[in-house]
């Protein structure tokens, strides 16, 4: 009995791995949620008590209930640290592309389950290390999700030090999982199943796997020397000159600042597409299920991909328009974020003309799929200004920001994760969702989201800084936008409430939720129509599969059934 | 449950998943050493003086290492030559071949793993020096890169030893049972050892004499 619960632990089945990620992850987005509602409070109501909780932060944390400004920045540096690379990321890619991909492609499992399940444990510790440098004297890393040098090289405490073996677990995680999905993607697809007959989620896995395998180990690199500058006393991030608290700097100097920039950027940017290519991966395969028909322009979105791909690595530094380096530099790097908008304004513009014509069935998943459109449209039309140098000389770190690139990925990739969850539910536990707690799910959030975020905006173009602990009251220019933060409090409590339908349903349909047959959407691609559902526990297929179809092969003119499955003759 | 294509190759993509995998992985090797490397660039162009290299290293200890690890390299492949050929005679239960085959491929495994130790304590008897001469990483940031250069190149000697110790020990088993998977895992290792060799051949200039 007791090898057999190990065995299940520390399986190697695809699946289980996919669902060890896909808890783990949705747990970590709990987490990083909770911190921004301690943000949202402290920027509503600054230098008051949080109601009922309060106390229990810790006297060193929050002394009487009120957020202290230290940890004011530990709450802003990990929000993003752990919605980004412990939420987000591991939930898009490590969960959705570990279940879904080989059942998609027609394999046995990945490539390399072993790796697989080394991938998902050096996750789990990176995630670990993380929530204990909460607890170590000094707390978490507090130097913003970005941990800008200097000032993260001479942060006092182990935070820092912490995040940096925190990331580097993280890191050798995603190296190891995106060397298994690329090997598995081009090597175990079915007989018959080409490249122009994947699924749009899998190429869009594939791709995503490329930055993080061609990316990541920028700021593998960059975390060594960070490392080696607090650990051993280098100097790579420190320039010389360098005065802290009045007194000059006991190091060596001669180290460059922007140098961190430029490697954690080489890194961050790429990654803001890992956040996003696995969402539209999924909102692809909704809307061509759910409009019941093929998706309209299938092989465009196809290389639309692909050059995202590829310009997503040489568009990092517009990051870094106030650094002052040079308007040359700045001139090339507004010119590539210009051209990268052309292959994302394809692939939306795509998913939108899909549903032109369609018979649309308004399901949960879908309706998070539509939602996903509009919400990722305004993120993304949204980030033109900060893409150009001149317009975001006012807008760079304030407000702004933080409402463009949360459209993208709250109401952007997050909606879309809950569209693949409602959507992939039944495949895992043969049990439908239920809707109605469904549309409820979708209806707050949808509202909720846009209250915390759209004011944003508008704090943003009145010049409000992001990382301010009393949300800018000190200054006149930011008076007449205060009072914005008290409906975004209360529109983040209020999504913390309707998250509860979602728990609620989630928790529930897994024992009770109506008992779904083998295709519950009508869908055409191999997961519904090869498999079991659930699937097997282990080899995934019964019989060997052969493809002969495109991937959304729905209303085929002259074909006697609505939709044809891809290993249909 | 057998994956397919771990050791035949798949015919349309002419790889088996190790080779490719591992392929992958070195490349983002690269950009992480690429990464460093840049940063070395960056770091020693922005600088108003910087160290005579070759004067605070030792250069007739650095090209006796880049031999050391080039040999290794040579027997790494003679390690894979001495098994890659009579892996269908193994699986044809030819015994006197088995072994005969083994044997050359214990020898020469051997030696990669005597060039990697060479290599190993040549570099801590470097290091020794350096900080008998209170020369630290925190000295100035051309050692700093120095040590956290060679630091991690040294790293990745010894994870390419350990494997290399396995498959030199106890990993062995699997040539009788299944030769060629075996024959395809000593090449693969020998890819990374190859990769390991070729990112000292960039250090060794870079650090020591330009």
């Amino acid at each position: 009995m007791r090898g057999h619960v190990l065995r299940r632990i520390f399986s190697t089945d695809h699946k289980v791995i996919g669902l060890q990620y896909g808890f783990t992850s949705l747990f970590f987005l709990l987490v990083g949620f909770s911190l921004v509602i301690l943000i949202r409070w402290q920027h509503a109501y600054s230098g008051q008590a949080f109601p009922l909780i309060g106390s229990l932060l810790g006297e060193a944390n929050a002394p009487g209930g009120i957020i202290s400004p230290e940890f004011y920045n530990q709450l802003g540096a990990m929000h993003g640290t752990i919605m980004v690379f412990l939420g987000v990321v591991p939930l898009a890619f490590g969960a959705f592309g570990n279940y879904i991909v080989p059942l998609q492609i027609g394999a046995p499992d990945m490539a390399f389950p072993r790796l697989n399940a080394t991938s998902y444990w050096l996750y789990a510790a990176g995630g670990v290390v993380m929530l204990v440098s909460f607890i170590v004297p000094g707390g978490a890393a507090n130097n913003g999700w970005t941990s800008y040098a200097p000032l993260s090289d001479i942060a006092a405490g182990h935070g820092q030090t912490l995040w940096l073996a925190g990331m580097l677990l993280l890191i050798f995680s995603s190296l190891l999982g995106a060397i298994n999905f690329i090997a598995t993607i081009i090597q175990l697809r079915a007989p018959g199943m080409t490249w122009f007959r994947l699924p749009f989620f899998v190429w869009a896995q594939f791709i995503t796997a490329f930055l993080l395998l061609l990316a990541f180990p920028a700021l593998q690199a960059a975390a060594v020397l960070q490392g080696m500058d607090r650990l051993a006393g280098t100097s790579f991030f420190l320039p010389s000159g360098l005065v802290v608290a009045g007194q000059p700097a006991d190091v060596a100097g001669g180290g460059n600042a922007l140098l961190w920039q430029h490697l954690f950027w080489f890194l961050g940017h790429p990654e803001v597409y890992v956040l996003i290519l696995p969402a539209m991966g999924i909102v692809a395969e909704v809307v061509a299920n759910n409009t019941r028909k093929p998706l309209w322009g299938y092989r465009l979105m196809v290389y639309s991909v692909f050059v995202l791909g590829f310009l997503s690595f040489i568009v990092w530094a517009h990051h870094m328009f106030l650094t002052g380096m040079g308007t040359a530099i700045s001139a090339f790097f507004q010119a590539t974020t210009m051209i990268i908008s052309i292959p994302s304004v394809i692939i939306l513009s795509s998913l939108i003309l899909s549903l032109y014509g369609g018979s649309i069935r308004f399901n949960t998943p879908m309706l998070f799929a539509l939602a996903f459109m509009p919400m990722f449209g305004l993120g993304g039309l949204t980030g033109l200004p900060l893409g150009l140098s001149a317009t975001d000389i006012p807008l760079h770190d304030t407000n702004y920001v933080i409402a463009h690139f949360h459209y993208l990925v709250a109401p952007g990739t997050i909606f879309a994760l809950f569209a693949g969850i409602y959507y992939w539910f039944p495949k895992i536990t043969g049990r439908m969702m239920n809707e109605t707690l469904g549309t409820i799910h979708f209806v707050g959030s949808l509202i909720c989201m846009n209250v915390i975020f759209l004011p944003m905006f508008i704090q943003g173009l009145a010049g409000v800084n992001r990382r301010l602990w009393d949300g800018g009251a000190i200054y006149s220019h930011a008076q007449e936008t205060l009072s914005l933060n008290i409906p975004m409090v209360y529109a983040a409590f209020g999504l913390a409430f309707f998250q509860l339908f979602f728990v609620v349903n989630l928790l529930v349909s897994i024992r009770a939720g109506r008992v779904a047959d083998t295709n519950p959407w009508k869908a055409t691609t191999l997961e519904w129509t090869a498999t079991a559902t659930p699937p097997r526990a282990h080899g995934n297929f019964e019989r060997p599969v052969r493809v002969y179809r495109d991937p959304y092969d729905y209303s085929v003119p002259g074909a006697t059934a609505g939709f044809l499955a891809q290993n249909a003759e | 449950m057998e994956i397919p294509y771990t050791s035949e190759v798949r015919p349309d993509t002419g790889l088996t998943n190790p080779k490719l995998g591992i392929w992958l992985f070195l490349a983002s090797e690269v950009m992480l050493f690429g990464s460093l490397f840049s940063s070395y660039v960056l770091l020693r162009s922005g600088a108003p003086t910087w160290p005579v290299q070759h004067e605070v290293l030792s250069v007739p200890l650095a090209a006796l290492n880049t031999v050391v690890l080039i040999a290794s390299s040579v027997t790494m492949v003679m390690a894979w030559a001495s098994l890659a050929p009579h892996t269908a005679a193994v699986t044809r239960g030819d015994n006197v071949a088995e072994g005969n085959a083994l044997k050359r491929y214990r020898l020469f495994m051997g030696l990669t793993l005597l060039g990697g130790a060479i290599f190993l304590v040549v570099k801590a008897i470097e290091y020794v020096d350096k900080f008998s001469h209170h020369l630290y990483p925190a000295t100035n940031n051309f050692l700093g890169l120095y040590f956290t250069l060679t630091g991690l190149h040294a790293l990745h000697v010894i994870v390419g030893m350990i494997v290399n110790a396995y498959l030199w020990g106890p990993g062995t088993r699997m040539w009788r049972s299944q030769p060629e998977r075996f024959a395809n895992r000593i090449e693969v290792v020998g890819i990374y050892w190859h990769f390991v060799d070729v990112v000292w051949i960039f250090l060794f200039p870079v650090l020591y004499l330009l």
